[in-house]
This record gives C-alpha cells, structure tokens and sequence, in this order.
C-alpha cells in the first residue's frame, strides 16, 4: 500500500495506483478530457494535472505514480488558473457550436467551461481550422472543427476494435485525426463500430443515424441485449417520447458482461427498423389473394377454428410451429408449449441449423 | 461454447478458428480474438476457403476447398499423434475410442491431405504444432463447419482434435461454436426443437415427459417430430396442412426456393407472427403482427450459455402485440387456457422444469446474466464446461471419422462452387437490416465474388452484372472480382429479397444427423451476360 495526503486528508491506495486513481478510489474527482480507464494511456491533455508538494511542474494524475509521503492538492488556486488556459487554448481550437451541437449537455468540454467559468478565448488569433464535414458514410458525422486532439477515439480504434483506421496527422496547431490518406472512412480499414463515438468526449463524432433526434438528457436509457448475433451484447436504447432515437453503450463489466459497452455496426447503428413504417400495426387475413386488416379477435378466431379443426380432421402431426431464435426465450418456451401440450405435436423447430 | 467469450481475449494462448468469419459475423468476439492476438501474442490459425479478415492475420492460414474439413482435421490430428504432441494423461483419464480413431487418423499424412484439400502438407504441420503445443488452444467455429452434409463428422473431428490435445475444460482452451443469432442458444435450450423439451430433456423419455405432462396438466406425444427441412419436405409432398410461423422467414433462410414456395403454397393453412411482411409472411392466410426486442421484456442465451435480460423500451406500434401474449391467446382460444402476468412469470415456470436454468431469478440476472448450467439459486453459473475434463457422459468419446467429399461436386455443365455467407452490415434474411436506413444504405445489394483468374477467363469486370446458375435455377447479380477466393469457388450473402442465393442452393444434400443443408457448397456456373 502506499499513504499519500490529497487536499489535506491522508490516504492509502494499492501499490502501482496513479494520482488519479488514488484520487477517485477516495471520491476526489478530477477533470480530465484524454484518461479512459479501458484505453492506453496518453497524459497529453493535462486537464488532470495536480499540484505536488515539493515538485517544481504540476503532474498529469492520470499517468503519474501515487507514491508514498506525497503531498497533493488538486484545486489549489494555481492548479484552477492553469486548467482555465488549458480550456481557453482548447477554445481556441474547438469552433463550439453548441446550439445545435448532438453533445450539447453531454459534452466534457462544455462541463469543464462550466465548472471553471471559461466562456471565451484569449487565443483565437492564430484563427481557427475549418475543415470540411464531408465524410460521406452513413453512420459516423466527422466534424473535426469541434475536436479537441485527445486521441481517444485512435486508441479505442487502435485498442478495443483493433482495426487501427485512425490516426494523428501533422503536428501542433495543424494536428487533425485522419484515415491513413486523410480521405474517408470508407475507404480505410474502419467497420464502423462507431467505438470512436463513444469515447469521443465532445460533438466531433457523432451518429448520424440519430441527428436531430434527442439529446442526452432527452433521452432515457433502457439496458437491453443486441437483437442480432449470438455474441450477446449489452446495450443500450436510448428512448424519446416512446420512440428509440438511438443506441449508447454502457462500459461497465457489471453491466455489460460480454462487449463492456464495445458493439459492432450492427448493434450501434442498426436500431431504426423498429419505427420503419412498413412494420405491421394489425392482423391481417388474406381474402381472395389479398390481406385486409382485421381485429385481433377476428384474427385469433379464424387461427384457433382453423387449427382446431386440422387438429380433428388430420392429426396433431399434420401440424408443426416454427419457432424463432429471434424471440425471448419465455416466448419460446411457449411455443413449444403451443405445440406439444395444444397442437399435440412435436413438430416444432427453428432456424439453428439455417 | 463450452469456454467464455472474454477467455477468447486473454486465457486462450493459441486460436484455432475454422469456418467463422468471425470479425463480420460475431464482430465484438472478432475484436477480441484481434486483441490476444496483437497484443498478447496469441497464435492463431485460420482455415476457410475465403481469406477472411482474421486469415490475414494467422500465424498459418489454410484455404481448404469447401467440404474437405474432416480430411483437413484428420491431417492436423495425424501430425500431433505422429510427432507426439498428443496429451496422453488427459486421454487415458478422460476419455475413450481412441485407438479407433488414431487407426483412422493413421491414413491421413500431410501429404495425402493436401491432395484433398489443396492446402500444402507444410502448413497442416505447422497449424497442428501452434494448436498442440500452444498449452491452452482453443477452436471457434461457425455455419462454414456446419453447414455441410457431413456437419456433424465435422464438428466431432473438433472435439476430437480438443480431446486429443487435452484442450478442454480450463480457461483458454475448449471447442466453441459461435451461433449466429441472438437467441439460437435460448430457442434451443427452450425446447424449440422436435426431439427435445427444455434443457434437451427427451421426448421419448418417459420420465422428462411425466414430469411436463404433470406441470402442464395435459398428455404429450412421445414420438420426436419433425425438423424444419423435413417439414418443408412433408408439405411438399402435400402431407401437412398447417404451419404457424413464428418470426423466422424460410422463404428467404431455406435452401431451394422454389421447393419451399411449393411447399407453403400446398399448406392449407399458413398462419404467420411477425413483424414485417417478410417474403414468408406473403404466404400467410393469417399474418399477426408481434412486438420487436425493444418492446418486450425476457431474456436471450448467448452463444456463451449467458442468460440475459431483455428490457422494454417501447410500445409495440398500433395493435402490435407481444409475441407471448399472442401464444398465450390462441392457446386459450383452443381450450387450453394459458395466462401469464409477465415474462417473468414466464421464466419462473420455466425454471422449475428446466435443470440447467433452475437456479435463476430475474432479479439474479441483473447486470452480468448468469451462465447455464445454474441448477440452484445459490450456484454462480458455470462459466466453462467440462472442468478437470469431467463429460457429462462419463468419458468423451473420440469419433473415428472418414472423409467424404460433398454431395454436389462441380462438373462440367457447373464448374465451380458455390459457397454462402453473411456481410458484416446485414443480418440473416434482411428483414430488420435492409429496413434499416444506413446499413441499407451501406451495402445495399448482393454481391457474387470471383477470383481475378476467374473473372478473366470469362472476361468479366468487377462490377459487371453475370449470371450465376446451379441445377436448380439462376440470378443475375452484379460481381465483385476479389483475389480472397480459390479460382473455382464463388461466394454469396443470402440477405437479399432481389437477389436471394438461396433459389439457387441444394435442398436435396441434407447432413443425415442435424438435417442441416449444404449451404457451403453447391455446383454452379457463373455466364457473361
Ligand atoms: S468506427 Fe470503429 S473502426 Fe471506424 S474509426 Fe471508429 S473506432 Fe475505428
Ligand atoms: S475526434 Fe473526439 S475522440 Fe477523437 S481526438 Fe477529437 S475530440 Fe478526441
Ligand atoms: S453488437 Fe454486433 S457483435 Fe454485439 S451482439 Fe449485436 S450484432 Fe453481435
Ligand atoms: S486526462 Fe490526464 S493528461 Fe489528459
């Protein structure tokens, strides 16, 4: 164990802990804009800096070493100026279009100009890039004006869907994320995992799937599991007004056991057949080779009568039900039911082998 | 599976994946394996006849001709008993029919493998040696081993291999197939099959049928029914007369459409539950409209046997109703009343018949899920099966297996073969992919893929629409001239209404034991047009 003092009070962490992780197994929260928990380590942002005693230059807590004796304060008065110019310099990249920006109330920049007071820049003057949003693939808005280089959606590329299709480019003020020839994602080695999304910690990837329709406190989210693959998935449907606008991941291993909260382009992006307006609202039956609408007791009548008197006429096993690997598993317990304890039959099947 | 998805990721020492197109199919397991791979210097092996993703990735990768696994398997088994890498101990501890086997395996040289598979003898070799002396391997497969008419020679040549090398029963090692779709592990587990009810307890078994027929107050037939293809088989031949299709769409998933067409138009009468008009549902004398996964609560089982809980999120639209509501009326409606109050009194039912799921609650499947065998509610779940190479049967029993070509070879009116698959931006028949507006947008139609030495034979250019034909009909569909294929084999997805592969694929060459198609090789000729 090593004993160190944060603001004053003394505490123990495991051997090996950094600044920040001694900091928040305590509940000291610090600010930071580069640090993921799942990804390698960049200390470039420096929003997470603290001030220790007897160090002449203020430490990165996400990569510096707890160690022992050590003296910290993380909001001393100097520590709070320098994150203000850490956030005005950002300002000075970050083209902030809050207004009708997807992140807006989401957004860590946003919430540390909150915290710190920082409405404005003092560094603009070297003028702001203005860089194309053209990206044309369907799933992944790339509007780099907003973006503040701290590299997690290249490490999440890099380190969780392993497809290294991102990168730095240029150095310094020019520094952007590129494909390897600055072109589209498509013509890179991306899948469109949209892993990038969901560590981007400001607007400058968004999905373009869900544009326009809600914003994070708009929206309440359902955990569920992936109606695709038999991976299993954890995620998560983000509702409006009973309509899903959308799908965010929940990275936690307690909560999302198998993907903690990475998906495919499946899951992520794959959520809007369910208010396709070719989904069927009611029975229908066919009538002289054409459907009409029906009621449900209609419906169900005209099933049951049918069925029954199949059942009478031709035997049980002149029946079958197909059952789904689409459906829950109560309902296919129930389908199985339905057709061994009513139909009578063990005719009853589904498409595993197909 | 009988391992963990997340062991793939750091427990397994070497990956030996054949017939899994993993990183488009089951793509957060694909990354997985990636990540062992390139970061933790896992060894992994590929065998497939399209160099997928993950082929360019393998330590040793192996295009074996479509349908020659079992040889291939045999070669690498022939290897590690040859050059003493098997695990004795594990083999005399644990398991039976070996000597069978090794005298089968004895024939299956390297060399002479390559003359089946076409893959040099050099690389069997070195693909063995990774597997067995990796200390924890394991084997991912998929519909590319399965889907075969010898499928289930197939997939016992893997356990095989697993059982030979002391593979099975610790973290990182095991035989895992991967399913495909979200719930083919709960429908299965359910009883959603002819032979079984819940927990593959048997029909025929006197004593499992006693105990539903007691819960169900109702008495059950005894004899195994039907699978799907046998019953598409049976209406065909105008001896079934209804069918209720819940949420599947066979007229797009069954092999030869023209034969299920046939089929469902000879029913008299075809009731269908779904949630769009699916190709199957235009069937239908009856269509009833069920809910999707956001609009019910329930649970799905993962390929991993991970049990977990599906939430409501929505309201079904207009009447739409939940698919178990459903049921659960029309069961009434025939006289056998069935009512519910929720999906969790659903499960509670279910668990009391089912071993494998007593031990869970819904409130024990918060968060994490809880991973079958549970049989009581104080068990944690069993992450991997087979612990101390314990087999539910006793012994494991190695299978002496010869291999036997496909059914349909190419000749000379069908040259090449056919072999079917999935694209990582659809999902299965389309239904819900293809309505939706970026993916659809995406990839927005099928693609036939030739081999460059292919196409410039018949003097067609990437892109170019060609026509592709079997015995048992032909499309036109546009082609996409890629160097991942042998030159006499042809790749499809089945996603696609416009251009289904499946009116072209073999309904006749049916694995005799799983009944699963042959959908990874048919004969077939691809013309300019
Ligand atoms: S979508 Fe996925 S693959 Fe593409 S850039 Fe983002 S993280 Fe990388
Ligand atoms: S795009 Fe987002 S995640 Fe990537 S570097 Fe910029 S701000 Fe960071
Ligand atoms: S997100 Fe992708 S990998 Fe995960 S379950 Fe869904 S389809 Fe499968
Ligand atoms: S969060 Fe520590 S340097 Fe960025």
């Amino acid at each position: 164990m090593v004993t160190l003092t944060i603001n004053g009070k003394q505490v123990q962490v495991p051997d090996g802990s950094t600044i920040l992780q001694a900091c928040r197994l305590h509940g000291i929260e610090l600010p930071t804009l580069c640090y993921d928990p799942d990804l390698r380590l960049a200390g470039s942002c420096r929003m997470c800096i603290v001030e220790v005693k007897g160090r002449p230059l203020f430490l990165a807590a996400c990569v510096a070493p707890a160690e022992n004796g050590m003296v910290v304060e993380t909001e001393s008065p100097d520590i709070v100026q320098a994150r203000k110019v850490i956030l005005e310099l950002l300002l000075a990249r970050h083209g902030g279009k809050c207004l009708t920006c997807e992140k807006n109330g989401n957004c860590k920049l946003q919430d540390y100009c909150y915290q710190y007071g920082v409405s404005d820049t003092r560094y603009a003057d070297g003028g702001r890039h203005h860089y194309p949003i053209d990206d044309p693939n369907p799933f992944i808005e790339r509007d780099y004006n907003k973006c503040i280089m701290c590299t997690r959606c290249v490490r999440a590329c890099e380190g969780i869907t392993m497809a290294r299709a991102i990168n730095v480019k240029n150095r310094g003020h020019n520094a952007k994320i590129a494909t390897a020839f600055d072109g589209n994602l498509a013509d890179s080695p991306c899948v469109f995992c949209g892993q990038c999304i969901m560590v981007c910690p400001v607007g400058a990837l968004t999905s373009k799937v869900s544009a326009g329709l809600g914003r994070a406190y708009e929206v309440e989210k359902v955990l569920t599991t992936c109606t695709y693959c038999g991976t299993g998935c954890t995620l998560e449907l983000n509702v409006k007004d009973n309509r899903v606008v959308g799908v965010t991941s929940n990275r936690s291993a307690d909560w999302s056991p198998v993907n903690r909260g990475a998906l495919c382009v499946k899951g992520r992006f794959g959520w809007d057949f369910i208010n396709s307006p070719e989904r069927l609202p009611t029975p229908l039956i066919k009538e002289n080779g054409e459907f009409r609408e029906a009621s449900w007791d209609e419906a169900l009548d005209l099933v049951a009568s049918r069925l029954q008197k199949i059942k009478e006429e031709s035997g049980p096993d002149s029946m079958a039900v197909f059952t789904s690997a689409r459906i829950t598993n109560e309902e296919n317990y129930l389908a199985q039911k339905f057709a061994r304890a009513v139909l009578g039959t063990n005719n009853v099947d589904h498409c595993a082998r197909l | 599976m009988t391992n963990s998805i997340n062991e793939l990721e750091k427990d397994a020492k070497a990956i030996f994946v054949i017939g899994s197109n993993t990183t488009e199919n089951h793509p957060v397991i694909g990354m997985k394996i990636k990540k062992n791979v390139l970061e933790n210097g896992a060894k992994l092996v590929v065998a497939d006849p399209r160099r997928t993703d993950l082929a360019d990735l393998a330590d040793v990768y192996m295009q074996h001709r479509p349908g020659t696994d079992v040889a291939l398997l045999n070669g690498m088994m022939n290897v590690i008993i040859s050059e003493g890498l098997a695990d004795q101990d594990f083999i005399a501890a644990n398991t039976e029919g070996y000597e069978a086997m090794a005298e089968v395996v004895a024939k299956y040289t390297p060399e002479y493998v390559e003359t089946i598979t076409g893959v040099p003898a050099a690389d069997i070799r070195r693909a063995a040696r990774l597997y067995a002396e990796a200390g924890a391997a394991v084997i991912c497969y998929a519909m590319g081993l399965t889907q075969h008419s010898t499928g289930t020679d197939n997939v016992k040549s893997v356990c095989n291999l697993a059982m030979l090398t002391g593979n099975i029963g610790r973290p990182g090692t095991g035989v895992d197939p991967l399913r495909g779709q979200n719930n083919v592990q709960g429908a299965c587990d359910m009883g959603g099959l002819p032979n079984v009810l819940t927990a593959y307890q048997q029909v025929a078994n006197d004593a499992a049928r006693a105990k539903f027929e007691e819960a169900w107050n109702v008495s059950l037939p005894a004899k195994p029914g039907l699978t799907l293809t046998e019953t598409i088989n049976k209406a065909h031949h105008g001896e079934m007369k209804a069918l209720v299709i819940i949420g599947e769409n066979p007229m797009m998933s069954d092999p030869d459409l023209h034969h299920v067409e046939e089929a469902l138009e000879k029913l008299d009468f075809l009731v269908v539950q779904d949630i769009f008009m699916s190709e199957t549902a235009k069937y239908a004398d009856v269509v009833l409209p069920g809910a999707c996964f956001a609009e019910k609560d329930g649970t799905f089982s993962n390929t991993e046997r991970r049990v977990q809980r599906v939430r409501k999120a929505v309201d079904p639209p207009g009447q739409a109703r939940v698919d178990w509501q459903i049921i659960c009326d029309l069961a009434t409606r025939m006289g056998y009343p069935m009512s519910y109050s929720s999906a969790e009194d659903i499960f509670e039912e279910m668990r009391k018949l089912t071993p494998s799921y007593a031990g869970m609650t819904y409130a024990r499947l918060e968060g994490k899920g809880l991973q079958w065998p549970c049989p009581a509610e104080d068990h944690p779940g069993t992450p991997f099966l087979h612990k101390d190479g314990k087999f539910s049967r006793g012994k494991g029993a190695f299978s002496a297996i010869e291999f036997i070509e496909p059914r349909e070879l190419p000749d000379g009116e069908y040259p090449l073969i056919l072999t079917t698959g999935r694209s990582l931006f659809h999902y299965h028949t389309g239904t819900m992919t293809r309505r939706c507006v970026a993916l659809d947008e995406h990839v927005p139609a099928a693609e036939v893929e030739i081999n460059p030495a292919l196409a410039g034979q018949l003097g067609i250019e990437d892109g170019e629409m060609v026509r592709l034909s079997t015995r048992r009909g032909s499309l036109e569909v546009k082609a996409k001239v890629t160097d991942i294929l042998a030159e006499d084999v042809v790749f499809m997805t089945f996603h696609f209404a416009e251009t289904a592969v499946n009116w072209l694929t073999n309904a006749d060459s049916l694995d005799p034991v799983a009944k699963i198609p042959e959908y990874k090789v048919c004969a077939a000729r691809l013309d300019k047009i």
